[in-house]
């Protein structure tokens, strides 16, 4: 299959710019990208190019942007909203091939990196100077660096340490525009707008990351991890708010319900506590004496809430063993259900209790069953929603679970996602968080950066309401309604 | 009465206004009028009236960093937000409190005592509010361990420059929905945008706190045990320098914060790192204050802070100069004010040689604070990386540039 209009001149350009070994045509090769980790989204696109430094992401933004052609950045493509979904009309820009660390800077706690770099290299990088990578996605063995600047991921330690957000001092950004723009760096505070807080979490829709500064966070002098048994979730929940209210503040908690311990056992056999309806899993770091302290206080409040076994890691090898049922979970449930949607949403952490009780109503009154795992100190929810596409009606029934179960995030002032972001798949939910006028100063920003539109298009931000709008604020009635031609509801 | 307060009383009939003040003279630019919003909704109303009569727009909490950064050019209607100063909701058990712009910071944490929780902003300026912190992105010592006022603020409330209200953000520390423009608008002088109410993550007070201070004689004597601070591992809130005089000694701070048994066990190592050091449970005379009235924000690598140190040792000699040096050595954020007799000249050739340097330690220095009558003579941002971007982002913002204009980087 030959590219059609407008990908042919381009791509006729692009061999005069970048190695013929890095421009991918051959359709069954680009199959490979269709989809993301979300693979019901799936584009095949006309071009790929696979990046190996910032000049050939500039000579194939800049081609783009003169051809008015879309470009789509993709790291490991371990998104779980559609974020790397291909353009169909558009070029698909690899940057797993830019994976090195380019610099580890121990005396100035930061590393340098290429947006291919996979988030666990960075700490194996660090380790040896005594130092880590604070945000840990469970994908961190695979996902990139790159990947988590574009969506600002979190992990199972974000109650303590943060999100990539809070662990980026510089970005070297392709804008839409071909551009290279060098924010910030090793120090703190680059002067001006906090353009590094706007682009982190923006989706790939302000620009392509050529090159990464993070912070790297010192090693905690030791790391203590327990697994409390409960024998419902509600006790489980009464120890978290213990927990909380006695001024602790963990590294990570994290909670399982009994469905998503059954998955585990069956796929790993983690062999947690017989009988438990939620597992907790609480860990703190710091400096020895205060986590010895800490640790003990959060076993009293797990034992006064009712936990009937408490299991402390006392090595790490006991710890991974402690960890393997929570990172396999989402895998784990294939072995209960034949298909399953993984969910993503935040509620207030006092408001936990109440949703999880009205989940599981939701649940009995559709019969679909709904598996929990959640970072309980941050509210963040992970429902993975069960169901047989192959029984007539329950894909459909599934996926109306899953969007009740974000109406019930939001119900309680929460959020459509913690830390999967909007990517295609939750535009719709978008708009209900957000009023219009939240989405268009919002998309005065995509203006700023991408006046054309050629950024990741179609992402993150839902389009205008009524069909035929060209991009600009309106003021006064828009011009469908004032000609007659379309009706506000 | 002039026509725009007429307007205004109209447009608005909830919030006061009146006639602008001498006092409330901004730089060298006077108000015509000064409005008092109660809500976000009155804010609007006073900005869309603004916005069809095409006056420019400036605003005040507190009013005690009105000084900082550049002087707008025009500021015809002058937002107060004093009289928006609750807070609006606190939920202990999520570690969220979202507050009125016009709330005081120490209030609002007096209050979050209550509960035993804070918002870990020091109050840098004291009488500070909310919004002018978030405004001016001011963060003090402990945003060593707690992260500056931008990796607190998790949702804001806006009101645009046509009027119209937005949020961003939401009241749950974890969201990732959206573009995040609450750190957009940390640190904006209010040139994008009103920001009228804030919602931050909290943390828990800390049962006791302690104090370390050791003093060095000079750069090369500091520098092993500042790097061997940064590289403790006992948790450390805050690692503060000052110097006094430019050829005086320097002292090491370092806070340390938690339960009284295992702070006991970590200052005693901390001590050892600093060769022993004063122990007390208050701060040291000027924690986490500027210097002045002329105050210089320089911004370098970690590794670099000594440095720093030396090269403004050598450029006061070399300019006649006499700034008192202080912040946050564990951030790589430190602080230089000068003082009486403020020679523009001395202090402008200070200024570029000290940019020159700050660069070369990856960092930059920008005029935080000046009388009006010196910053009009210095260069207050110098150069700023990716300034076009911003210039665009203002343009999509507030395309008439009517949000104190002039207030920011590069005349925007």
């Amino acid at each position: 299959m030959t590219p059609q209009e407008p990908i042919a001149p381009l791509l006729a350009r692009l061999r005069s710019r970048v190695g013929s070994d890095q421009l991918v045509t051959d359709p069954i090769e680009l199959a490979t990208y269709e989809c993301d980790g979300l693979a019901q989204y799936r584009v095949v696109p006309p071009l790929a190019v696979l990046a190996r430094s910032r000049e050939d992401v500039r000579a194939v933004v800049a081609e783009c942007a003169a051809a008015g052609v879309p470009f789509v950045a993709r790291g490991a493509g371990t998104g779980l909203s559609g974020g790397s979904v291909p353009a169909a009309a558009g070029v698909l820009v690899v940057l797993a091939t830019m994976r090195d660390v380019l610099e580890l800077d121990a005396a100035n706690q930061r590393a340098v990196l290429q947006p291919g770099v996979t988030n666990l290299d960075v700490t194996r990088a660090a380790a040896p100077h005594g130092y880590y990578y604070a945000p840990d996605p469970s994908s961190q063995q695979v996902c990139s660096i790159g990947g988590n600047v574009a969506e600002n991921s979190g992990g199972a330690h974000c109650f303590k340490h943060g999100f990539t957000t809070n662990h980026v001092t510089g970005l070297e950004v392709v804008t839409p525009d071909g551009e290279v723009v060098e924010i910030g760096g090793k120090a703190a505070d680059p002067p001006g707008y906090d353009l590094l807080g706007a682009l982190v979490g923006s989706e790939g829709t302000l620009g392509i990351v050529t090159k990464a500064t993070v912070r790297l966070v010192r090693a905690p002098e030791v790391v203590q991890t327990i697994l409390a048994a409960f024998g419902d979730i509600e006790t489980a929940g009464a120890a978290v708010s213990q927990i909380i209210a006695a001024g602790l503040v963990p590294a990570a908690i994290e909670m399982m319900d009994a469905l998503a311990i059954t998955a585990a056992e069956l796929a790993v056999g983690c062999n947690y506590p017989e009988g438990a309806g939620a597992v907790l899993i609480v860990e703190l770091d710091g400096p020895i004496a205060e986590v010895a302290e800490g640790l003990a206080e959060v076993e009293r409040h797990c034992s006064e809430s009712g936990a009937f076994e408490i299991r402390r890691a006392l090595d790490d090898s006991e710890r991974a063993r402690i960890w393997v049922g929570r990172k396999s979970a989402f895998a784990a449930v294939g072995r209960l259900s034949p298909d399953y949607i993984v969910q993503d949403g935040v509620v207030p952490r006092t408001a936990l209790g109440e949703v999880l009780g009205d989940i599981t109503t939701l649940s009995a009154e559709t019969g679909i069953r709904v598996a929990n795992v959640f970072h309980a100190g941050d509210g963040n929810l992970h429902p993975l929603v069960l169901f047989d596409a192959k029984v007539d009606g329950q894909l459909e029934r599934a996926e109306e679970v899953s969007a009740r179960i974000l109406d019930l995030c939001l119900a309680h002032g929460g959020s459509i996602t913690g830390e999967h972001g909007v990517g295609i798949d939750k535009l719709d939910a978008m708009s209900k968080m957000f009023s219009d006028d939240d989405v268009e100063t919002m998309l005065d920003l995509r203006r700023a950066f991408d006046p054309e539109g050629l950024c990741n298009p179609g992402k993150l931000l839902p389009a205008p309401r009524l069909c035929g709008e060209s991009p600009g604020r309106r003021k006064g009635a828009h011009p469908l309604v004032e000609s007659g031609l379309a009706e506000l509801f | 009465m002039s026509e725009l307060l007429d307007d205004l009383r109209r447009g608005c009939p909830a919030a006061a206004a009146r006639e602008a003040r001498d006092s409330e003279v901004l730089g060298d630019v006077m108000p015509e009028v000064v409005a008092f919003p109660r809500s976000t909704s009155d804010v609007a109303a006073v900005v869309r009236v603004a916005a069809h009569g095409r006056r420019t727009v400036a605003v005040r909490g507190s009013g005690t960093k009105l000084d900082f950064a550049s002087q707008p050019t025009s500021a015809q209607v002058l937002v107060d937000l004093s009289l928006m100063c609750r807070l609006l909701e606190h939920e202990s058990g999520d570690l969220v409190a979202r507050a009125e712009a016009g709330a005081r910071l120490a209030e609002v944490n007096g209050v979050l005592g209550l509960a035993r929780q804070q918002l870990p902003i020091d109050e840098v300026v004291p009488g500070s509010s909310i919004g002018g912190v978030v405004a001016t992105g001011l963060s003090g010592p402990s945003r060593y361990l707690q992260g500056a006022v931008r990796d607190l603020l998790i949702g804001v409330t806006v009101v645009r420059a046509d009027g119209v209200v937005a949020h961003a953000g939401s009241k749950v520390a974890k969201n990732v929905a959206g573009y995040d423009l609450a750190k957009l608008f940390t640190g904006s002088y209010g040139t994008l945008g009103i920001v009228t109410e804030a919602t931050f993550r909290l943390r828990p007070c800390p049962p006791c706190r302690c104090f370390l201070t050791a003093s060095f004689p000079d750069e090369a004597a500091m520098a092993p045990v500042l790097a061997e601070l940064l590289h403790s591992q006992q948790a450390l809130t805050a690692i503060e320098v000052d110097r006094r005089t430019p050829l005086g000694p320097i002292s090491i701070s370092a806070l340390l914060e938690g339960q009284a048994g295992p702070l006991e066990r970590r200052a005693e190592v901390t001590a050892k790192v600093l060769g022993g050091a004063s122990a007390c449970d208050g701060p040291p005379e000027g924690w986490g204050s500027l210097p002045g009235p002329v105050t210089l924000k320089m911004t370098a690598e970690l590794s670099f802070v000594p440095a720093l140190l030396g090269l403004v040792r050598e450029l006061s000699t070399e300019h006649g100069l006499s700034p008192v040096l202080r912040g946050s050595a564990g951030t790589g954020v430190l602080f230089a004010g000068l003082g009486e007799p403020l020679d523009p000249t001395a202090i402008g050739a200070f200024l570029a040689d000290l940019r020159a340097g700050c660069h070369l330690f990856g960092g930059s220095a920008i005029v935080l604070r000046a009388p009006v009558a010196i910053k009009g003579a210095l260069d207050v941002w110098g150069p700023v990386p990716a300034l076009d971007l911003m210039r665009r982002v203002k343009q999509q913002f507030d395309p008439e540039r009517r949000l104190a204009p002039g207030r920011f980087a590069g005349g925007i």
